[in-house]
């Protein structure tokens, strides 16, 4: 594995020594061509990472948060997904662009994805051990053998006691939270440099979540990944994230690192978001709600998708180009009256 | 009339387990709700939390009879449910109603909005039949939807939509109880709040009893009066719904509560997690004494062997032997 670097010094060294971010994306757009029009799950996105970044992704459903990452992983189906534009430079390769060969030497190895319910990523009828050493046979010049001691190490860092004898069980033995745990300990057993995570606790219980988020940040330091979380529960990303981005429409409403974006949310909607978590508001009055429903991506949106919900909206909201602006160092947002300092 | 709408008395639901192809043999039960005793007042809203599995759906369809009671009793208005025929629950299920997490497998995909609320009405006879359509337009008012949509299906709405006639339903035949298992669970946040604040509204308007039940600690927090944390078929902790959230007592509560993740990054950073290791046991076979001792970071030796009460304690009831030490 190129490079380890342990702290914020070596980093920032690094990320200057390098002509490419570990990871940018750049106006990734992919679309659905569906009987009923055309979806446009994801519209214009661009972020990047650093090596060893935490980066949480959050927005409500539909906001197109699995469908930016699925199209890094080359997870979209084709018809009738269709990548319409976009980069998504790694370590100097455009994954939406590449060979098949190079993608592959990636995705699964350097890259890894969890998704939110391990069960509809493990193969019922085939031994754990089985599919856990799987990519370390794809990937990389193992015998069998050594692969399945790689196995058991795996499934004891990743806290499942009696692993030697648990390796030879199946999938249903598991519980839900040792199922994720499974999942965790497969997508890191060929020591990725990034980790994406797909809501991989929101089907648990709080008690099992609360472990599962100490398992994922002591991983993440042990092999210094990088991680993309992604939850629609903004309480999850502020203890586990360095930045956050909020998604809305297919589009990235506000990116900040996280105490900027929890203490000093800019745009619109992500305080009124933030207002309508219950754990933020006193008890017993009426809750703060976002009028309105979820936008529809299939339909024509206005130029900024959160204006016919939001409270400050102006004429020129619905009309004029909108784009992604720094206010300062890292912190950038979509809204133009917030831009034009109105509001 | 008593202040009290609905008594829980030491009610266990449990359900069997046969072994065999031919010849079934009973082997054991899974014992789902294993004692619980507890109170609803007039108008009160309690919350029932806990990890899945420990029973808390099977609690609520059992207050509605649609499980048979393997022991104890259940009071609505003084009246013992699980000694009731068939024909008498009929028209005491009037007066309950539940409200499920997935509206839509909960709502007939065939039938328009007009269909799923005018049945009720024309089962009971609650209203002349010329007066449905406006008893039911005025239902979708009360939840917050326009008569415009009387005439279409399910697969027409958001989910958040879906939720409100859901409750219009539950609401047509002007129940005195409703049991909400999980409403909120699949919504959006900013869906979810429009969901409380019009459940919130209606109880307080309609003088209605709830049962809400849900994992999110803080939804549960916010709208319920008091509450009750179940662990394996057990109520182990109930009290005023901020008290048992900002002050838990029993370790369970604690860990419980420690594990919420706060929408706050300082808090977060320097924040102490109780972490409860493994899952919980299967209730099947519970941990003998206390259920509790096998995850518990205070268990000692007497706690396997002696079964805690709920005992009030600070204001509250808790089941835990050490409650005192701790
Ligand atoms: N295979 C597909 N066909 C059509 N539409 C899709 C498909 N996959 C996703 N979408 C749509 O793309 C949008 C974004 O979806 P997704 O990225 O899964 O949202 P999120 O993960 O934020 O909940 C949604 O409107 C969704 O319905
Ligand atoms: N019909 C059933 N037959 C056997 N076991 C059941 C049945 N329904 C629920 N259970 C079991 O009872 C326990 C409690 O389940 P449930 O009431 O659904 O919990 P919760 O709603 O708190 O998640 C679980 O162990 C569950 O597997
Ligand atoms: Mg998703
Ligand atoms: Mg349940």
């Amino acid at each position: 594995m190129p490079h380890l670097v342990n702290d914020r010094f070596n980093l920032i060294i690094q990320t200057h020594s390098h002509a490419m971010p570990f990871l940018t994306v750049a106006d990734l757009r992919t679309y659905f061509h569906t009987r009923s029009g055309v979806v446009r799950a994801v519209d214009g996105v661009s972020f990047s990472l650093q090596r060893g970044e935490t980066l949480g992704i959050v927005g409500e459903s539909g906001s197109g948060k699995s469908v930016t990452c699925y199209s890094m992983m080359g997870l979209i189906a084709q018809p009738p997904g269709k990548i319409e534009s976009g980069t998504a430079f790694f370590d100097g390769v455009d994954l939406l662009n590449c060979s098949p060969a190079q993608a592959r030497s990636i995705r699964g190895k350097r890259i890894s994805m969890i998704f939110q319910d391990p069960m509809t990523s493990l193969n019922p009828y085939l031994r754990i051990g089985e599919q856990l050493i799987e990519p370390l046979l794809i990937h990389e010049k193992i015998s069998h053998k050594d692969a399945i001691k790689r196995g058991i190490e795996m499934l004891e860092a990743v806290g499942i006691n009696d692993a030697a004898s648990r390796i030879s069980q199946y999938p249903h033995e598991f519980s839900g939270g040792m199922r994720q745990r499974v999942m965790i300990a497969m997508a890191l057993i060929t020591k990725p440099e990034l980790l994406i995570a797909d809501e991989p606790t929101t089907a648990l219980d709080v008690t099992v979540q609360a472990q599962i988020l100490e398992l994922i940040s002591k991983m993440q330091k042990e092999l210094n990944m990088a991680v993309i979380f992604i939850t629609h529960d903004l309480a999850v990303v502020s203890g586990l994230c360095d930045r956050v981005q909020v998604m809305y429409a297919g589009r990235i409403l506000e990116t900040a690192d996280t105490r900027s974006l929890f203490y000093n949310p800019k745009h619109p909607y992500t305080q009124a978001l933030q207002k309508s978590i219950p754990a933020n508001q006193a008890k017993g009055k009426e809750l703060f709600t976002i009028k309105g429903l979820p936008p529809d991506v299939s339909k024509p949106l206005p130029s900024c998708p959160f204006a016919p919900r939001c409270d400050f909206a102006v004429e020129r909201c619905l009309t004029e180009p909108i784009s992604l602006t720094a206010l300062s160092e890292g912190h950038a947002q979509a809204c133009l009256r917030v831009q034009a300092k109105e509001i | 009339m008593s202040d009290t709408i609905l008594e829980l008395q030491n009610v266990k639901t449990h359900f069997p387990i046969h072994r065999g192809f031919i010849f079934k043999r009973l082997v054991g039960s899974v014992k789902a709700v294993d004692g619980v005793s507890l109170t609803l007042k007039r108008g009160e809203v309690l919350g029932l939390v806990g990890e899945s599995g420990c029973g808390k759906s099977t609690l609520a369809r059992t207050i509605l009879q649609l499980l048979p009671t393997t022991e104890g009793r259940i009071l609505l208005n003084g009246k013992d449910l699980t000694l009731a025929s068939r024909k008498e629950m009929t028209a005491i299920r009037c007066h309950m109603q539940m409200i499920f997490q997935d509206p839509f497998a909960s709502l007939n995909p065939r039938r328009t909005v007009f269909e799923t609320l005018a049945e009720p009405l024309r089962v009971h006879n609650v209203c002349d039949k010329k007066d449905v359509p406006q008893r039911v337009a005025s239902l979708l008012e009360t939840v917050g939807l326009s008569s415009r949509f009387i005439h279409k299906y399910p697969h027409e709405f958001s989910g958040g939509q879906r939720q409100r006639i859901a409750i219009a339903r539950a609401l047509a035949l002007e129940p005195k109880l409703i049991i909400a298992d999980e409403p909120v669970s699949a919504l959006d946040v900013s869906i979810q709040a429009q969901i409380l604040n019009l459940l919130a509204e209606l109880t307080r308007k309609m003088g209605l009893s709830l049962v809400f039940i849900a994992h999110d600690l803080s939804v549960v927090k916010h709208i319920s009066d008091r509450i009750a944390v179940m662990y394996l078929g057990k109520v182990v902790e109930l009290g005023t719904a901020t008290e048992v959230i900002d002050n838990p007592l029993h370790p369970y509560t604690k860990a419980l509560v420690s594990a919420i993740p706060q929408p706050d990054p300082d808090s977060e950073k320097n924040r102490h997690r109780i972490m409860l290791p493994g899952d919980p046991p299967s209730p099947i076979n519970p941990p003998s004494g206390c259920t509790f001792h096998t995850r518990c970071p205070h268990a000692i030796e007497a706690c396997k062997v002696a079964i805690p009460d709920l005992i009030a304690h600070k204001g509250r009831f808790v089941a835990c032997s050490r409650i005192k030490d701790l």
